[in-house]
């Protein structure tokens, strides 16, 4: 959060000294303000200054960091409310929960399935982030066993539950190095799990009964040294969680309420699979940092992934690709040409049919500023005859030996002017892109 | 420790529409129903009132139609030749609140039917089921002007929400709500600006803003929902703010989205990395619904009946 200079100057010594630089400590404050000094610029500010200055400019909810290497997750320092005032900025961590009665055989073929949890959508990869496991009966030795062994055949960070610090340890031996996320500190084991955490350097999850046990308990967690707090906010009720979650977001943003600063935790509880996906979704449009859920089954992640997908989008940011003749697959003068926007989302759906019908395809792309079809149409960013410039401009017929082109179905007015005043030949295509294949297969004809 | 109170004081509530008539209120339904009303954000009970949950409409046509996947034929074939039957089992079958009779078959380009046959579609929906109705035109703006007043007509004192006026299309449906006692569907193209300037078009000829719901459009998850999500979100907002050109149920469009978008109608063995499609179809309706239900929804209007069923299930859960 940014700090006025004010703010800044009723710490610092107000001896107008000049050391810094500065003729007065207001100037030097001001210029703090807009960060184009830094405060060691001054050497007479107390340490106890500095202490207070760097708290309240931290940012109002903490950023924290799961795993290492080759699967980090970052979570948290979320700005805004509601997606349109901003951005959302980092998107939810999905983690699945494995429990540990496990047999031997069962890890590695579940470990598997979760691995194969990624998809692709509009031209980018989307998965599951991490993996958590959940002690229940075994002993201390054998959880450990479990832990190694998925840390070994999975690069997704981990994240440990039990409420025993031994089980916990006796986990952490295998799998520090990989920064796990600890769940949970409660009433009764806080000081254990903190010592913990601090002990191995890895976030820790912090419990209570609500959310003003929960504040009270990290503060407490806070003064024993540990910072990567990460709130657990898991009702078993969907309506209480929701609830929760708003509250603790808003008491972050808009109350600058520190002891609630950090980003949250929640589980799904329901076991049916189309009201645990109702959960989940709730949870990622509204403020869960990390989701963990037990379905693992593909329709259901695939859903999910795309929630998280789409309410994470940046609004600001027009999903637009260039705009310019794509060649897919090993084209030749007789290959299909197609014409579509330059929308991510339009043009990555068109490309994965495409791709799919497995016939190699020209795609020309038209410049509709990020537009798709219809809004392209609907805006005035796109007609038969900014098409037919497109085409020539890209040069295609340098490229194809024949006349015809495929233009989307939800725009079949452009063809005639394309035919009349442009000598293309134009096929309209279908109207949905998943059409495409069936009808480069059987429509397509070079004339 | 004692925390902030975070709740917040909102200016003014969304407007309650009732829709549907009982014996008590002139018409022949079996219940009335009602949406809006709320004093706060969309399941914050801490912060306010929520006194009417979300309500599913349940989709039929008055035509056989031709597109509709094998996964909704199959609950469906057998009744759809006849809209009082088909929607007869919605209701009873799959417990849809209310039944949304889209007139398809008027459309010019298609079957272009004409008033007469609207009509009797709208009476035999009102003879055999109970539910209120909502009945929606072919979505071209001179056809509906012709076969909306029949419709409106035969219906009067039933408290039907009619769909829909636009910006450039409201004289004909807002005179027909007025005088046959009906409520209207405003409809906007994703536009924050566009959807008020609609209601005020309708209230300036005399409509009452309590009459009117607001249709944002509708995209399917994946296909644009997030656009949708923040209007329906910035338009909330400014409703509970003091904006009374906002401060409308809303109602979602999203059985014929879902049922376009590609994983929901390809099959297993196209993408086996998508698993199952019996469950993945519904699946993907529903959880456009989930989402909308976030942003603000009142109104869902959707296809199939596992959708239906875990949405009023999961509605539930989120309502006192
Ligand atoms: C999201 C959205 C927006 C977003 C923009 C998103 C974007 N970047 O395009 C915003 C909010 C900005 C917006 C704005 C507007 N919108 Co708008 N919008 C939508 C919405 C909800 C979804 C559109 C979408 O993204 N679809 C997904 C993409 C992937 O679809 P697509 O591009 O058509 O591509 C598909 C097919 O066409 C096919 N395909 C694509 N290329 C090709 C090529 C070939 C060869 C083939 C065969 C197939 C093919 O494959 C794709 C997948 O099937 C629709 C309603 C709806 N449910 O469809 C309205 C809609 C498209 N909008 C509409 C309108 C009117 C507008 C505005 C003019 C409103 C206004 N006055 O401000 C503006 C126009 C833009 C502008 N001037 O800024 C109308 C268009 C009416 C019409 N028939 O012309 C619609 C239909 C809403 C409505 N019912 O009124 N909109
Ligand atoms: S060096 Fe420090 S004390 Fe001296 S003027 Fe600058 S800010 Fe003030």
């Amino acid at each position: 959060m940014a700090l006025t200079g004010l703010e800044i100057y009723k710490n610092l010594p107000k001896t107008n000294c000049g050391d810094c630089n500065f003729p007065t400590c207001m100037a030097f404050a001001m210029q703090l303000a807009a960060k184009r000094v830094s405060l060691d610029q001054c050497p007479h500010v107390s340490e106890e200054a500095k202490a207070t200055l760097a708290e309240a400019s931290a940012p109002p909810m903490r950023l924290v960091k799961i795993g290492k290497d080759k699967n980090p997750l970052e979570i948290g320092q979320e700005t805004v409310l509601f997606r349109h005032q901003e951005k959302f900025h980092r998107p939810t961590g999905i983690a699945i929960k494995l429990k540990d009665n496990l047999r031997e055989g069962e890890i590695d073929k579940e470990v598997e399935e979760i691995n194969g949890l990624k998809f692709t959508r509009v031209g980018e990869e989307i998965s599951i982030n991490l993996i958590a496991i959940e002690h229940t009966g075994v002993s201390a030795e054998e959880y450990a066993r479990l832990v190694g062994k998925v840390k070994e055949k999975s690069n997704f960070p981990l994240i440990l539950i039990s409420p025993k610090p031994e089980v916990i340890e006796a986990a952490l031996g295998v799998s520090s190095e990989g920064n796990p996320l600890i769940y949970v500190a409660n009433k009764e084991n806080y000081e254990g799990m903190a010592s913990l955490a601090k002990k191995y350097r890895c976030p820790l999850c912090v419990e209570g009964k609500d959310l003003e046990e929960l504040a009270e308990r990290t503060a407490e967690i806070k003064k024993l040294g540990v910072e990567d707090i990460v709130l657990s906010i898991d009702s078993d009720r969907a309506m209480d969680t929701l609830q929760d979650l708003t509250r603790s977001r808003r008491l972050a943003l808009e109350k600058k309420f520190r002891p609630l600063g950090y980003p949250t935790i929640t589980f799904t509880t329901e076991k049916d699979s189309f009201q645990e996906v109702g959960q989940a979704t709730t949870y990622i449009c509204k403020y869960g940092g990390i989701l963990v859920i037990e379905g693992k089954k593909k329709w259901q992640i695939l859903p999910l992934l795309t929630v998280r997908q789409n309410i994470y989008t940046d609004p600001q940011v027009p999903n637009a690709v260039e705009a310019k003749l794509y060649e897919i697959g090993g084209v030749s003068s007789n290959s299909p040409l197609i014409v579509t926007t330059n929308f991510s989302l339009t043009y990555f759906t068109v490309e994965g049919e495409v791709t799919n019908s497995k016939i190699p395809t020209y795609i020309s792309v038209v410049e509709t500023e990020g537009l798709g079809v219809l809004n392209a149409y609907a805006g005035d960013k796109w007609s038969a005859e900014k098409i037919g410039k497109t085409l020539e401009e890209q040069k295609v017929k340098e490229k194809v030996g024949h006349n015809s082109v495929i233009i989307p179905g939800l725009v079949a007015v452009f063809r005639a002017e394309l035919e009349e005043d442009f000598g293309w030949k134009v096929l309209v295509g279908p109207e949905e892109a998943a059409r495409i294949p069936a009808f480069l297969k059987n429509e397509w004809k070079v004339n | 420790m004692t925390i902030p109170d975070v709740k917040q004081k909102w200016a003014n509530p969304i407007n309650t529409v009732t829709i549907g008539a009982a014996k008590e209120g002139g018409g022949t339904r079996t219940h009335t129903i009602s949406v809006g009303g709320s004093t706060t954000l969309p399941f914050l009970h801490f912060e306010g009132e929520i006194p009417h949950r979300p309500v599913v409409a349940m989709e039929i046509l008055d035509i056989v139609p031709e597109d509709w996947h094998p996964l909704l034929s199959k609950y469906f074939s057998d009744v759809w030749d006849n809209p009082g039957k088909w929607a007869k089992k919605c209701v009873e079958e799959f417990g849809a609140d209310l039944i949304c009779l889209r007139l398809a078959g008027c459309d010019p380009d298609g079957k272009n039917q004409g008033p007469e046959e609207a009509a009797t579609a709208v009476k035999s929906v009102l003879e055999t089921t109970g539910v209120p109705l909502i009945i929606w035109g072919c979505g071209n703006d001179d056809k509906d002007n012709e076969v909306l007043p029949k419709c409106s007509e035969v219906s009067a004192g039933e408290r039907c929400l009619l769909g829909s006026i636009t910006e450039d299309n409201y004289k004909t449906l807002v005179a027909l709500c007025k005088a046959d006692g009906h409520k209207l569907i405003a409809e906007s193209p994703v536009d924050i600006n566009i959807a008020k300037q609609v209601n005020i078009l309708a209230t300036d000829l005399g409509l009452d803003a309590e009459d009117i719901v607001i249709y944002p459009t509708s995209g399917a998850l994946g296909y644009g929902i997030e656009y949708v999500y923040s209007i329906m979100e910035r338009g909330r907002l400014a409703g509970l703010s003091g904006d009374k050109m906002w401060a409308m149920p809303i109602l979602c469009d999203i059985g014929k989205e879902v049922w376009k978008a590609k994983e929901a109608i390809v099959s297993q063995n196209e993408v086996p990395q998508w698993g199952s499609q019996e469950e993945r179809g519904p699946l993907w309706e529903a959880t456009t619904a989930y989402v909308y239900l976030l942003a603000g929804t009142d109104i869902l209007i959707m296809r199939h009946p596992k959708a239906v069923k875990e949405v009023k299930k999961y509605i539930n859960k989120l309502i006192v």
